[in-house]
C-alpha cells in the first residue's frame, strides 16, 4: 500500500505519495516544473526550498531535488535570488585583501550570526569560509566553499546583505589561477605542442594506417597499471 | 539502510571485499567485447529503432522517441512570424548556455565579435554542470595525443570522424591550460602535477578533475567569465526554429520566452547549437542522469534547417546510474568511483568483469549479469548489481571517499547510505548522445552554411561510444573553436533577406510523406506530471491554449 502524506506547496494542500521528493511531489500536484529545476541531483542549485513542518518554530532550508516530503510540510521554493556579482578582470586584478575589500565590501559587515551556516544545504562551513574571504585567505575560502552550487540559501538569511557563493566564486578562481601551483608538466606540453610538429605528426601516422592496422594498435595497446 | 530482502547479497559482498579487492579482473577480448554488444547493448535492439522518412537523414534509423521530434510539426507551422524588424541583431548568436556555450561566447568575443547567449532555462542549466569524473588531456610524460586518439578512437568502435578526433586530442592540453588560467581549481599535488587518473578504456591515467564536481567547476567558472565580459544572456529563452537567409544561409533564430510565451527574432551573421543532450528523450524508457533540459532541441532545430545528422543511431548508456533508493534513481555515479578501485559486484558477491572496460561494454555485462545470468538483486524498482565503494578505502585508505568523492557520499548520505561503509546498487542509465549534427573541422554543419555546432549537440566526434573525460574536453575544444571560427566567419558574411521557408518546405515534405502526427518539436522541456493526471488537464486536453 502506497503511503501518502499531505504538503503544502505555497500553502496550497495536496496529497502525495510519501517516498518523493520535494521536487517529484510537485511534479505529481500537477505542476510543469520551469523555475526551479535544474540538474535533479543536487549540483545546480536551482531547487534552493524553505520549508517548516506545522506547529514547529524551526526553518529549514534544502535542494527540493533531494529531499524527501514530510507530513504537514510547508513549502515554498526559491527559484531565483538576487545575488551580487561585481565584474572584475581576471588578467589583471592583484589578489590580494584589498581586492575583497573593493569589490564585496559587505563581508565585513558580517555580524557572526551563523545563519548562512544554517542554511546551507550542502552542510558548508559557510560563515567560516566568509571569515576567510574578510582575511584575503583566497586558499582557505576557495577549500571551504569548493562543494558550493550557488544555491543562494545562504544570502537569503544574511542580515549583512552578502552574497556569499559570489564571494566564494571569486576566491575559487583566483586560487585556481594565481595560488595554486602551475603543473609544470602540462606547461611543457603545450609548449612542444606548438614548438614543433612531432607529436601533431605522430597522431597523423595513426590517421594514415589502415583500418585493420589502427584495430590492432588498439587491441595490443599497453596498459598503464 | 538496505531492505531485508537484500541482507544475503549484501553479506555476501563484505565477505568476500579484501579478496575482491586485491583481484584484478581480466580484460575482455575485442571478440567477447563484440558479442556482449550485440546481445544486451540497447543501440542493438532493432525493434527500438525506425528508418526516417524525410529530411536530409531519410532512410536512415533513428530511436522511436528522436524519429517523433525530427517528424515532428513547427511551433510556427501555422503562425507567420515578422522578420523585417529582429528584436535582436548580433554578429554570432549562441543558443545554448552550458559549456560548449559559454566557451564558445568567450571566445567570439575574444574575437571582436557582438555575441550574445540565449538559453532556454537559467545560464549554466546543462550536462556540464552534472559532469563529476573529469576531463582527459595526454599531458603526462607516458603520454601522447597520439596515445589519446588510439583510445579515443578505438573506444569509439573506429566510427568517429578522425579529424574531429586529431583536434579533440591535439587540442586538449590548450584547453586544460586555458581553463586553469581561467581560474579553474584542477585536483593537483604539492609540487602541482595534476592528480591524474584512468577511466575505462584508456590507457594511460589522463583524467583531470576538481573532485567529483568537475563540469560544475568548469561550468561555474566559465559561467563567471562570461558575466565579467558583459556578454548578453538572455534566459529562460528557446529557440524555437533557426532562420535562414535567402542564399540559404543561417541568419538567426525564432526565439520563445519560456514563461511570457511572446515570440522575438534574433538575427545573425553565424548560429552556433550549443544545445546539449537528449537524456530527457528517455530512449527506450531508460531512466536518465541528464539534465531537465536535455531533449535533442538542436538536432531538431538543425535537421528542420537542413542539416545533417551523423550516428543518431547511437547513444550512451552509463553503466552506473543510481538504482537505489528510488528518488534517485538514474542518477549518475561516476565513473570516477571505479577509476579510483571500487569494483562490480554481483549478487553472490562476485567480481565478473573488469570496471575499467569501455561504458558500453559495462553497460551491456551489467544488463547481462541482471538478466540472462540471473545475478542481479531486485531493488524494487527492477534489478541492479554492487559497486563495491568501501573497497575505495580499503586500497587507498580513510578519508579519501571525503576527499576525492564528496558529492557521491553527500547524494547517498542524504538517504541515509553511507558509501564509505556500505556498497551502492547500480544498473546503466541514459547518458550521452554519442551521434548528433555532422561538422566540418571548422565546426560548420557540413550542409548549411553558417550554421555551427559544438559540444553534445555534435556527432562524429566519439564514433558509436564515448570515453569518460572525453565530453567535458570536446565542450571545450569544439566550443572555443566554435566560437573563434563563427566570429571570424562573421566579419564576412552579409546577411541577405530572413526567410523560414525552409520550415514551410518541411511541413509540406511531412504531408507529402503521409506523416500524421499532433506533436511539435523541439521538445523544450519534458513533462513529468502523471499520466491520469494530463487527462483533465487544460493545456494537454486543448494543446492550442499552451
Amino acid at each position: 500500500m502506497e503511503e501518502f502524506v499531505n504538503v503544502y506547496f505555497f500553502g496550497k494542500k495536496y496529497e502525495v505519495p510519501a517516498n518523493l521528493t520535494i521536487m517529484r511531489a510537485m511534479e505529481y500536484a500537477g505542476y510543469q516544473l520551469m523555475r526551479g529545476c535544474g540538474c535533479r541531483n543536487g549540483f545546480c542549485g536551482a531547487c534552493a526550498t524553505i520549508y517548516r513542518i506545522k506547529g514547529k518554530k524551526d526553518l529549514n532550508f534544502c535542494l527540493a531535488c533531494s529531499t524527501k516530503v514530510e507530513e504537514d510540510m510547508y513549502v515554498a521554493t526559491l527559484p531565483f535570488f538576487p545575488l551580487d556579482k561585481q565584474v572584475y578582470d581576471i588578467e589583471t586584478i592583484t589578489p590580494d585583501q584589498q581586492l575583497m575589500m573593493q569589490l564585496y565590501p559587505e563581508v565585513y559587515a558580517c555580524i557572526g550570526c551563523n545563519a548562512c551556516t544554517n542554511a546551507c544545504p550542502q552542510q558548508l562551513n559557510t560563515m567560516q569560509y566568509i571569515a576567510y574571504a574578510q582575511r584575503g585567505d583566497y586558499e582557505n575560502c576557495a577549500e571551504e566553499s569548493f562543494d558550493c552550487i550557488m544555491c543562494g540559501n545562504c544570502s537569503n538569511r544574511c542580515p549583512a546583505g552578502i552574497s556569499h557563493p559570489q564571494v566564494a566564486m571569486l576566491a575559487r578562481r583566483i586560487n585556481g589561477k594565481y595560488i595554486a601551483k602551475e603543473a609544470e608538466h602540462l606547461l611543457n606540453r603545450v609548449k612542444e605542442l606548438h614548438d614543433d610538429n612531432k607529436l601533431t605528426d605522430d597522431v597523423k601516422a595513426i590517421m594514415n594506417l589502415s583500418e585493420a592496422e589502427v584495430q590492432n594498435l588498439y587491441n595490443t595497446r599497453d596498459i598503464e597499471k | 539502510m538496505y531492505p531485508e530482502s537484500m541482507m544475503e547479497s549484501l553479506k555476501k559482498v563484505e565477505a568476500n571485499r579484501a579478496a575482491n579487492a586485491a583481484y584484478e579482473p581480466a580484460r575482455m577480448s575485442a571478440e567477447d567485447k563484440d558479442a556482449l554488444l550485440k546481445k544486451y547493448h540497447p543501440d542493438y535492439i532493432e525493434d527500438q529503432f525506425e528508418n526516417l522518412k524525410i529530411g536530409p537523414n531519410k532512410g536512415e534509423k533513428v530511436p522511436h522517441e528522436l524519429a517523433a521530434m525530427l517528424q515532428a510539426h513547427s511551433r510556427l507551422a501555422n503562425y507567420e512570424v515578422d522578420l523585417s524588424n529582429p528584436d535582436y541583431d548580433v554578429d554570432v548568436l549562441v543558443i545554448g548556455g552550458g559549456g560548449s556555450g559559454s566557451a564558445a561566447a568567450i571566445m567570439a568575443n575574444e574575437g571582436g565579435a557582438n555575441v550574445m547567449i540565449v538559453t532556454k532555462l537559467r545560464h549554466g542549466d546543462a550536462n556540464t554542470m552534472m559532469a563529476e569524473g573529469g576531463i582527459q588531456a595526454a599531458d603526462k610524460e607516458n603520454d601522447s595525443p597520439a596515445q589519446h586518439f588510439i583510445d579515443c578512437y578505438g573506444g569509439g568502435h573506429f566510427a568517429a570522424k578522425k579529424e574531429l578526433v586529431y583536434k579533440l586530442v591535439t587540442e586538449a592540453p590548450d584547453c586544460i591550460l586555458w581553463l586553469n588560467h581561467l581560474g579553474v581549481e584542477f585536483d593537483k599535488d604539492e609540487d602541482g602535477r595534476m592528480v591524474t587518473t584512468h577511466g575505462g578504456g584508456t590507457s594511460r591515467k589522463r583524467m583531470h578533475a576538481a573532485k567529483d564536481y568537475s563540469g560544475a567547476e568548469i561550468m561555474r567558472t566559465l559561467r563567471d567569465e562570461v558575466i565579467n565580459r558583459k556578454i548578453p544572456v538572455v534566459d529562460f529563452t528557446s529557440a524555437i526554429e533557426i532562420i535562414k537567409d535567402d542564399k540559404g544561409n543561417a541568419a538567426g533564430a525564432v526565439l520563445l520566452n519560456m514563461e511570457t510565451r511572446q515570440i522575438k527574432v534574433a538575427k545573425a551573421k553565424t548560429v552556433i547549437i550549443c544545445t546539449g543532450g537528449a537524456g530527457r528523450m528517455h530512449y527506450q524508457g531508460f531512466p536518465t542522469s541528464n539534465h531537465y533540459g536535455a531533449t535533442a532541441d538542436g538536432l531538431v532545430l538543425g535537421y528542420r534547417a537542413g542539416a545533417k545528422l551523423l550516428y543518431p543511431d547511437t547513444l550512451q548508456y552509463h553503466p552506473t546510474g543510481a538504482a537505489y533508493p528510488s528518488q534517485i534513481l538514474g542518477a549518475l555515479v561516476t565513473e570516477k568511483v571505479r577509476s579510483i578501485g571500487a569494483k562490480l559486484v554481483n549478487a553472490n558477491g562476485e567480481v565478473y568483469i573488469h570496471p575499467l572496460e569501455t561504458r558500453d561494454v559495462n553497460a551491456a555485462g551489467i544488463i547481462r549479469e541482471t538478466s540472462d545470468r540471473g545475478n542481479g538483486i531486485d531493488t524494487g524498482d527492477g534489478q541492479a548489481v554492487w559497486l563495491d565503494t568501501p573497497m575505495i578505502e580499503l586500497i587507498h585508505g580513510e578519508g579519501t571517499i571525503m576527499k576525492r568523492i564528496p558529492a557521491m557520499h553527500r547524494m547517498f548520505a542524504k538517504f541515509g547510505i553511507d558509501i564509505r561503509k556500505e556498497p551502492i546498487l547500480v544498473y546503466p542509465t541514459l547518458h550521452y548522445q554519442n551521434g548528433g549534427l555532422d561538422i566540418d573541422t571548422n565546426c560548420m554543419t557540413t550542409e548549411v552554411e553558417n550554421l555551427f555546432v559544438a559540444g553534445e549537440a555534435v556527432g562524429g566526434i566519439h564514433g558509436r561510444n564515448r570515453l569518460m573525460g572525453n565530453s567535458l574536453l570536446d565542450i571545450i575544444v569544439f566550443g572555443r573553436d566554435a566560437g573563434i571560427a563563427a566570429a571570424a566567419k562573421a566579419k564576412d558574411v552579409t546577411v541577405g533577406n530572413l526567410t523560414l521557408d525552409h520550415v514551410k518546405a518541411f511541413e509540406k515534405e511531412l504531408a507529402d510523406a503521409g506523416i500524421e502526427t499532433e506533436l511539435i518539436s523541439p521538445k523544450l522541456l519534458p513533462d513529468y506530471r502523471p499520466e491520469d493526471k494530463k487527462d483533465h488537464m487544460l493545456d494537454v486536453i486543448v494543446p492550442d491554449y499552451k
